[in-house]
């Protein structure tokens, strides 16, 4: 179990990294489809930044704005997003995941991009609960 | 919704709702049963749908993503893999609704994840068997074992030992598979089945597709739980919950023994299998060893689900045996067999699930008055355990009957003789179960209780048809060797 830190610094330098880390993260999901990057490395950086917050303020406190229940729901809610984009395609009358058929500008960079946040959503929501239930085995 | 897009549907289903159970499971416990169970009969039903199609129109190919193969992922199935998919969807919807009270009882309020993670098994199992794409195969196969290690580890106290070992040698049976993949890959720059058997042809020379082959049998032979590589499987059955020892000992590595078949008979073609190397020379002999050895090994278990596991490991050298002779009927015994095995211990285990659920045991000796307790349970394990045997009508006996037929026809003396012995060596262990079920009532406090306790219905049903199904293949088997598996032998295979 990890609390609290004591030391100032640490817990200033994470609480001004954090923002810029998740910046980055969201940077590389989004650019997942056009350049190197994707929903799972931004996922795992994303799970870094809150990773970064538990060392620095403890898992309580962490848990208290990000339950449980909430990392639930979105590991299910990522890969929804993926299945359902797939699923969608299915009901516009295609084959599965072919996203030629998605009403947007450009379905198909549209269509990677959904399942690029999808799988981000997953890796991120996974990874933290992984770190959670590490540290919680006592 | 037309039929076209059926083969991806049967994977999807199962997916789709294994995400939705943890959600549905935050504000209902119940709920997350019902839908696992229409999920695999919904399965089921576009299983059939697919297995209608096959047989009437021949093998249906279809396109992930609109990608023309061999560049996108081709799910491409045959009358082989329509086949081995109805049969996982049968046999998975009765099992899930067996394993409702079972894992009740066992693992009180792990019911939402087991529910979640049994569907995740489930697609990974359908998912290797519709797809036609190598690496996709190797996904699959991750998805399924990953599934399975969770499963089991929820087991007894020894359980959390034997996953362990499961998770090490199954990853490195993984990983052999992997290399195979990547060797192929190499070789050809193709993942695509039907696209390598071409491409493969005039490479067969080659010493990277020799060792590509070894890596395939090594590593399917560890997923498999074939003979000197099946040390993790007594363990893993033995000590998993009732209701995944049910699920997992009859699908799990008949799906291996699918791909297995896939990879030397379609893949590789029948005369680099059998003329190239002695590789199905030596398999047949190791299938042979394996037979002989799980059998014996069995007899000396005390614990019932010890000797089934072993059993197991003396069945799957069966399926292997009958595709190693290189003759029709050595191969439609083997499908044959992995159809009735897949029943036969599902039907078993199911019935140890239900012994455990009512009296807690699972040592053979305190069996005594069984059948005064549990008649109709009784009777589906001697239905059960005259199919291991291969006694005529049940289901067991037509398989073997085309095991010997294939051996006399391949000029193999040996293992027709390797058969008839494995056939006593069944009857010694089976006919001990049965003598302490029917006729052995020990005096000494030890016996179950004699007044009647059958297992709940929801058990029972699943149980009972499973055994009526036993005799249903038996009294069938003619009919569908004519109308399925007669088609499923490779080309070049006489």
């Amino acid at each position: 179990m990890i609390h609290e830190q004591e030391s100032i610094v640490i817990k200033t330098v994470a609480r001004l990294l954090v923002p810029f880390i998740q910046l980055f993260a969201l940077y590389v999901i989004m650019h997942g489809h056009s350049s190197p990057g994707g929903g799972f490395q931004g996922g795992v950086i994303l799970a870094a930044s809150f990773i970064l917050l538990s060392i620095a303020y403890g898992l309580d406190e962490v848990k208290r704005r990000f339950s449980i229940k909430a990392l639930t729901v979105l590991t299910s809610a990522g890969v929804f997003l993926y299945a359902g984009t797939g699923v969608l395609c299915l009901l516009l009358g295609e084959n599965f995941l072919d996203y030629g058929v998605l009403p947007v500008v450009e379905p198909r960079g549209m269509g990677m991009l959904a399942i690029e946040i999808g799988v981000g959503i997953t890796v991120m929501a996974a990874m933290v609960s992984i770190f959670h239930d590490l540290l919680d085995f006592e | 919704m037309d039929h076209s897009q059926l083969p991806i549907l049967v994977v999807l289903i199962p997916m789709l709702v294994s995400f939705v159970i943890p959600l549905v499971g935050i504000w209902n416990k119940k709920l997350p049963f019902y839908m696992a169970t229409a999920a695999m009969a919904a399965s089921l039903l576009a299983a059939l749908g697919i297995m209608n199609q096959v047989l009437q129109q021949g093998p249906i190919s279809y396109r992930l993503g609109g990608w023309a193969p061999p560049w996108g992922i081709e799910y491409y199935i045959d009358h082989l893999n329509a086949f081995i998919m109805t049969l996982v969807c049968f046999i998975s919807v009765f099992i899930c609704i067996y394993s409702r009270k079972s894992i009740t009882q066992e693992r009180p309020g792990k019911e939402v994840h087991f529910y979640c993670v049994l569907l995740l098994l489930f697609t990974g199992l359908i998912g290797m068997l519709v797809t036609g794409d190598m690496f996709n195969i190797y996904v699959f196969l991750e998805i399924s074992s990953l599934s399975a290690y969770a499963l089991i580890a929820i087991g007894d106290e020894k359980a959390h030992f034997a996953t362990f070992k499961y998770i090490i040698i199954g990853t490195i049976g993984a990983c052999f598979y992997l290399l195979g993949v990547g060797y192929l890959y190499m070789a050809t720059g193709s993942l695509n089945i039907h696209d390598l058997s071409t491409l493969l042809q005039p490479l067969y020379g080659s010493k990277v597709i020799v060792v590509s082959a070894i890596f395939f049998i090594i590593g399917l032979g560890i997923k498999m739980g074939l003979f000197p590589l099946h040390t993790w499987l007594p363990g893993a059955y033995t000590h998993a919950p009732s209701a995944v020892s049910a699920y997992i000992a009859p699908l799990m590595s008949k799906v291996a023994a699918y791909v297995f078949i896939r990879v030397m008979f379609t893949v590789f073609d029948v005369s680099f299998s059998f003329e190239n190397l002695p590789i199905m020379e030596i398999l047949s002999w190791i299938a042979a060893v394996a037979i002989i050895f799980g059998s014996i090994v069995a007899i000396s278990q005390s614990d019932i689900k010890m000797m089934l596991a072993y059993s197991s490991i003396s069945q799957i050298g069966y399926i292997v045996l009958g595709v190693t002779m290189g003759n029709r009927e050595g191969f439609i015994g083997s499908v044959l067999h992995i159809l009735n095995h897949a029943f036969m211990k599902g039907c078993l285990f199911a019935i140890v699930g239900a012994i455990i659920y009512r009296h807690g045991t699972r040592a053979i000796e305190r069996f005594g008055n069984l059948h005064r307790t549990m008649p109709l349970t009784s009777a589906a394990f001697a239905v059960a355990a005259l199919s291991m045997i291969g006694l005529p009508p049940t289901a067991g006996f037509f398989s073997k009957w085309y095991l010997v037929l294939g051996a006399i026809s391949a000029g193999k003396w040996v293992f027709v003789v390797v058969i008839m012995i494995s056939s006593l060596l069944n009857a010694v262990y089976f006919f001990r179960v049965v003598e302490h079920v029917f006729w052995k009532p020990k005096s000494g406090g030890t016996d179950l209780p004699i007044e009647r306790n059958e297992a709940p219905n929801s058990m029972l049903i699943p149980i009972l048809v499973l055994a009526a199904g036993i005799l249903a293949l038996g009294f069938a088997s003619h009919w569908i060797i004519e109308m399925v598996i007669g088609q499923t032998v490779p080309a070049g295979i006489l």
